[in-house]
C-alpha cells in the first residue's frame, strides 16, 4: 500500500533554505526512529549473523550456543533443506506471475474503466484484507477441503477419480499464496497505470498502431514501475511465507520458512535456522537488486 | 470504417450481438470474477459465523444467532482479539510518530546519509517476515529477554515504521510549497506556518499511515509468532485452532473487524469528498 503513494510522487523537493541546511532539527527528528530500527532491525540481524555460525558444545544443555565461527553451518543447512529453498522460490515466483496474471486486467479496468466507482472499487481490493488473513485462509482449507463444495462438485462429474483431492497438494499451497498476496500486486499496478496520460495511448492511435500494438508498445512500458513494486511486494512476503503451506500443503510441500519455524522452536537448532534465515534474506535481496536494475526503475522508496 | 456502420448494415444476429457485448465487456466480467474470487473467503467466514456448530466450525450444522450474541463464548477467544487491539493500538501510536518524524526530516531537510537512512527504511519491508522474527528472537534469547507483550509491540513498531514513512513522505511531497510560502508571506512565523498550515494538509497522509499500521499489526502473525513467548494475539489463536476447527465466534470477530474497518474506509472517503466538493 505504500508504495501505492511512494511510487506516485517519487522524490521530495527538499525546500532550500540556507538556514535549515545546517540546523539541528533533522537530525533530532530522525533519532527515535532511527535508534529504534537500528535497535531492532540492524542489532538483531547483526546476532542472527553471529548466531548462523555457532555451535553447541558437547554435553552443553539444549539451547546453549557458543560462538566458534563454523561457517560451515550455511553449508550444512543449506545442503540439508535445498529442496525447501528451491520449492519457496518456485511456489512464490509462480504464485507472483499467477498473481500479476489477475491483477493486471483487474487495475488496467479500474484505472481505465471503472470511472465514478474508481475509488470504491480501489477499497473492495484492500477490503478482504480487513478480514484475518489468517480466517480467510483457514477459509480456503475449508472451501478446498475434502469434504467441501469445490471437492462435492468435482467428484459429481464423471472426469475425476473418487480420492480427488485440493488440499494438501502443492496446487493449493500456490494458489493461497496467490490469492493472500494479490491486493499488494493490484495497487502499485494501478497507481502507475493511473498516471497515464489517456492522451499518450489516443496518440498511439493517431499514428495507426491498433489496441494490441498501443497495450504492447505503451501501455505497458508506462507500467512498468507498477509491475516491479507488484512483483516484488508479492514475491518477498510468499517466498518467506509459512501459513499457507502449513495449513494447505503436506509434509512434501514444506517451504523454507516451515523449516526456520521448526528449526527454531521445534529442534531449538538455532545456528541452522539463522543460517538459514540469512541465506534467504541475502537471496532475496540479490534477486531484487538484479531485478530492479533490469528492469531500469530505482524510485522504490 | 465509419462508412461500414453508416451503410445500412445486416441485422447482427441476437449470438452476434452477445459475442459483441462480451467482447467489450471482456475485461470488466475478468474484474468481476477476480472479485469474487477475492471475497469467497470473506463470505465464507462471514456465512459459517452464523453456524451452530458447536465445538468444530468446519461443517454446516444449522443457522443461529447465538455466536454473535455472544462473540466471547468460546475460551481465550475474547482474550487474543484484547491483545491483538492492545498491541495494535499501542503499535501504531508509536509507529506513527517516529516514521513521522523522520518523514519530515526526510521530505523537509537536507543532510547528509540520506541514502543510507533510505536504505534503512526500505529494508525491514524488503525482508521477509521469518527473517525479521527469527533475527529478533535471536537477539531476545541472546540478552535473555523473555518475550511477552513487550517485545511483540517492539516488533511491531519496528516493522510499521517503514510504512509510515513511505506513505507520510508520499504526502508531505505532494504539497504544493507555495502554500508554506503564501503563509510566510503573510508573517506567519516558522512555527505557525507548520501548526496551521503543513501539518493539517500532511494530516490524511499520517491518517492513513496509522490505519495501515493498525491493520498491519493486528494482522502479523509470522513476526508475533517468534516474539510472542505465550502471549496469544487473534491470528495466533486462529493459526492454533486450526488443526481441530476454528469455534465460530473467531468468524463473528473477523466479520466484524471487516465491517468496521470497511465502514471507517468508505466514511472517511465520503468526508474527503465533501471537504474538495466545497
Amino acid at each position: 500500500m505504500a508504495f501505492l503513494h511512494a511510487t506516485a510522487h517519487a522524490s521530495a523537493p527538499a525546500i532550500d533554505n540556507a538556514e535549515k541546511k545546517r540546523s539541528l532539527t533533522p537530525y533530532l527528528l530522525l533519532l527515535p526512529g532511527l535508534v529504534w530500527l537500528i535497535g531492532f532491525f540492524v542489532l538483531p540481524i547483526a546476532t542472527l549473523a553471529s548466531t548462523s555460525t555457532m555451535t553447541r558444545p558437547e554435553g552443553a544443555a539444549v539451547g546453549t550456543y557458543v560462538q566458534s565461527l563454523r561457517f560451515q553451518n550455511y553449508l550444512d543447512a543449506f545442503s540439508a533443506n535445498k529442496d525447501q529453498f528451491f520449492r519457496s522460490f518456485i511456489y512464490a515466483g509462480i504464485a507472483t506471475l499467477l498473481a500479476l496474471a489477475i491483477a493486471y486486467p483487474l487495475a488496467y479496468m479500474i484505472a481505465f474503466k471503472a470511472g465514478k466507482m474508481r475509488s470504491f472499487l480501489l477499497v473492495l481490493v484492500v477490503a478482504p484484507f480487513f478480514t484475518s488473513f489468517l480466517l480467510r485462509t483457514v477459509a480456503w482449507t475449508q472451501i478446498l477441503g475434502d469434504e467441501g463444495p469445490v471437492v462435492s462438485f468435482l467428484k459429481a462429474l464423471p472426469f475425476f477419480s473418487n480420492d480427488i483431492r485440493l488440499t494438501s497438494t502443492p496446487f493449493a499451497v500456490v494458489s493461497g499464496l496467490t490469492y493472500n498476496f494479490l491486493p499488494f500486486m493490484t495497487l502499485p499496478l494501478y497507481a502507475s497505470l493511473e498516471r497515464i496520460d489517456p492522451r499518450t495511448l489516443e496518440a498511439a492511435g493517431d499514428l495507426y498502431a491498433n489496441g494490441l500494438t498501443t497495450f504492447r508498445r505503451v501501455t505497458v512500458p508506462l507500467s512498468m514501475p507498477g509491475v516491479v513494486a507488484g512483483t516484488l511486494l508479492t514475491f518477498i512476503p510468499a517466498a518467506g511465507d509459512y501459513v499457507n503451506a502449513y495449513l494447505l500443503g503436506n509434509p512434501n510441500t514444506r517451504m523454507i520458512g516451515n523449516v526456520i519455524d521448526s528449526r527454531f522452536f521445534a529442534i531449538v537448532d538455532y545456528p541452522t535456522a539463522a543460517a538459514l534465515s540469512f541465506t534467504l534474506m541475502a537471496a532475496i535481496l540479490v534477486l531484487v537488486t538484479l531485478y530492479i536494475r533490469k528492469s531500469g526503475t530505482d524510485e522504490l522508496v | 470504417m465509419k462508412i461500414a456502420t453508416l451503410a445500412p448494415a445486416p441485422m447482427p444476429t441476437l449470438s452476434h450481438r452477445a459475442s459483441r457485448w462480451f467482447a467489450r465487456n471482456l475485461i470488466r466480467i475478468y474484474a468481476a470474477l477476480a472479485f469474487i474470487y477475492l471475497f469467497i473467503p470473506v463470505a465464507y467466514t462471514f456465512a459459517f459465523s452464523f453456524n451452530d456448530a458447536g465445538k468444530s466450525n468446519l461443517i454446516w450444522k444449522g443457522f443461529t444467532l447465538d455466536n454473535w450474541k455472544n462473540p466471547c463464548g468460546a475460551p481465550e477467544v475474547c482474550s487474543a482479539l484484547g491483545n491483538s487491539l492492545k498491541i495494535g493500538l499501542i503499535s501504531t501510536i508509536l509507529a506513527t510518530i517516529l516514521g513521522t518524524m523522520i518523514a519530515f526530516a526526510l521530505g523537509r531537510y537536507r543532510f547528509k546519509g540520506r541514502s543510507v537512512i533510505n536504505l534503512l527504511i526500505f529494508l525491514p519491508m524488503a525482508t521477509p517476515e521469518v527473517v525479521l522474527g527469527a533475527s529478533l528472537l535471536a537477539m531476545f534469547l541472546n540478552f535473555r529477554i523473555n518475550p511477552g507483550m513487550t517485545t511483540i509491540i517492539i516488533a511491531h513498531v519496528m516493522f510499521c515504521i517503514s510504512f509510515v514513512v513511505v506513505t507520510v513522505k508520499a504526502r508531505i511531497a505532494s504539497l504544493d510549497p507555495r502554500l508554506e510560502q503564501a503563509a510566510m508571506d503573510l508573517y506567519a512565523n516558522e512555527r505557525e506556518t507548520f501548526r496551521y498550515i503543513t501539518l493539517p494538509l500532511v494530516m490524511p497522509g499520517i491518517a492513513g499511515a496509522a490505519l495501515l499500521s493498525f491493520s498491519l499489526s493486528f494482522d502479523d502473525f509470522i513476526i508475533t509468532n517468534f516474539n510472542s513467548g505465550t502471549v496469544a494475539t487473534f491470528p495466533k489463536f486462529v493459526y492454533v485452532s486450526a488443526a481441530r476447527g476454528i469455534p465460530a465466534q473467531a468468524n463473528v470477530i473477523g466479520s466484524s473487524m471487516f465491517f468496521i474497518a470497511l465502514f471507517i474506509v468508505v466514511a472517511g472517503q465520503i468526508i474527503s469528498r465533501r471537504r474538495k466538493a466545497r
